[in-house]
């Protein structure tokens, strides 16, 4: 586990960069992740993935499956992989600031 | 003087990383087809580029009129810990698929057709396999529309060139 400097705050990271404390989230550190994972910018439909993929998380302890993502985040799967093209399920996971989805589906 | 022989050089570094995938389904029932299915949606799910080739029974799982009755094979498969004798009772094997399907609901594991839809649309490419549509006497017209092409076994090697191949 590392720590880490993000927009002044201090964040820990998993050996895979994902955060392990999810209240250290903010949209800074979102931001700040999402570039560092190859997407520049987050645009409205970012955030709608990333913010469906977090408040599932906060309510139920587990992360979306790419299934339920494609069907309840308002973002079907074919533009899910144009946003996130290196796994959307990973990529939201990490930006949203949990740790990622140990699903197999 | 002591000679030693020198070590090879290596001429490529291993990439650490899997950058893509062919999975071949062989297999006609629920069983034989999830596998592949499970590991193409999983690949794309870690960014792996993932192509699927359909082959003999596999065909099933992308033809129109079949791929809504897939089902567990309840004979001649020692892993349902059961006689044969019993595997062969009419209804039997719809049973055993119905049951199991719930399971797999549960779990977020959507029917066959679904996947199909999520897997092509998750950028995974869908070939059906030329030797068994010539052999069973298919067109084009058999399939699901997400199958790409049907093409040939060295057609395929070509599509996987620099991946891994999987066959199940």
């Amino acid at each position: 586990m590392t720590m880490t400097l993000i927009a002044d705050s201090p964040i820990d990271l998993d050996a895979e960069g994902f955060m392990t404390d999810s209240s250290q989230w903010n949209e800074q550190v979102a931001e700040k992740l999402a570039s560092e994972n190859g997407i520049p910018e987050l645009t409205d439909r970012h955030w709608l993935v990333v913010r469906f993929m977090r408040e599932r998380y906060l309510e139920t302890g587990t992360a979306p499956s790419i299934r339920s993502l494609g069907k309840e985040s308002g973002v079907p799967v074919k533009e899910l992989y144009q946003l996130f093209p290196k796994g959307p399920a990973k990529l939201a996971a990490k930006i949203g600031g949990i740790p990622k989805p140990r699903g197999c589906i | 003087m002591t000679l030693t022989l020198e070590k090879p050089e290596p001429t490529a570094i291993e990439p650490k990383t899997i950058e893509k995938v062919a999975i071949v389904i062989s297999k006609g029932s629920l069983e034989g087809i999830y596998p592949g299915l499970i590991m193409a949606n999983g690949a794309r799910m870690e960014g792996i580029e993932a192509d699927l080739f359909f082959t003999f029974f596999g065909l099933d799982a992308i033809r129109k009129d079949r791929y809504e009755g897939i089902k567990v094979a309840t004979v001649g498969n020692p892993g349902l810990h059961m006689p044969s004798l019993i595997g062969v009772l009419p209804g039997f094997s719809a049973l055993v698929t119905r049951m199991m399907k719930r399971q797999m609901e549960k779990i977020d594991i959507p029917p066959i057709p679904e996947f199909i839809e999520l897997v092509a649309d998750s950028g995974v490419r869908l070939f059906a396999c030329k030797a068994t549509v010539d052999m069973f006497g298919l067109t084009a017209d058999d399939f699901v529309p997400q199958v790409e092409d049907i093409i040939s076994v060295g057609e395929f090697y070509e599509q996987a060139a620099g991946g891994q191949i999987i066959f199940t």
